[in-house]
């Protein structure tokens, strides 16, 4: 499955791309989705590692499954205020 | 109550807002746009923000917050886009029958909105360059 995953801040713009896609398996996780993200942007190396990803708007652990439907964001960490 | 706007923050209007004559305390906190952070020169600060998701966790710390201490009143904004030097990125205004509470919920909820909403900070330095702040990532903190 093709999955999308919004991109803000420091990562965007490391990224040059508001978003980027990932090709997952079905039933993957947050944690895998991180891996293959990691190794497809290597640019993005150590912000992925540190992010955290939100699906749906909500925070969302490694262990989270990733499905096709949701919307997928990586949320670097966090500096507003 | 939450909003995320890209307009100036009024903050006399919002303590104003929360001002009634159950509430014996209002405690309004503002962040302002520093210039000096780590001996380094700002020139204006750049907000941007996941704005559903941010919106959405605004709403749960308010709701926690009413949980937490008998609350009267509770406002929070965050401003984005450009905030000039001196003004108010945020504002936190909660209102409540006596201080202990209003002070306890401003301070909780200034602290956790830092911590957990996905809000960014791109500071604009003297010299021209620009960097967006990621605590643990970028060299400012």
């Amino acid at each position: 499955m093709k999955i999308t995953v919004k991109l803000f801040a420091g990562v965007r713009e490391l990224a040059e791309q508001s978003e980027i896609v990932a090709e997952l398996a079905q039933g993957s996780t947050i944690g895998e989705l991180r891996k293959c993200l990691i190794a497809d942007f290597p640019q993005l190396g150590p912000h992925l590692t540190h992010a955290m990803f939100a699906i749906d708007s909500d925070y969302a652990s490694d262990d989270s499954l990733v499905q096709e439907k949701s919307e997928i964001a990586c949320i670097p960490p966090v500096s507003g205020g | 109550m939450i909003e995320i706007t890209h307009q100036p923050i009024d903050s006399a209007s919002l303590a104003e807002q929360v001002q009634s004559p159950d509430s014996g305390a209002v405690v309004l906190f503002l962040g302002i746009s520093r210039r000096k952070t780590d001996g380094r020169e700002t020139t204006q600060l750049v907000y941007d923000a996941y704005e559903e998701m941010a919106v959405k966790q605004l709403e749960q710390l308010e709701k926690e917050a009413r949980d937490r201490w008998q609350l009267i009143d509770c406002l929070i904004v965050h401003r984005l886009g450009v905030v000039p030097l001196g003004k108010a990125s945020v504002a936190v205004a909660v209102a409540s029958a006596h201080r202990r509470e209003a002070f306890e919920a401003g301070q909780w909820l200034i602290d956790s909105l830092k911590a957990d909403v996905p809000i960014w900070k791109q500071e604009h330095w003297a010299d021209g360059t620009t960097e967006w702040v990621h605590p643990g990532l970028s060299k400012i903190d």
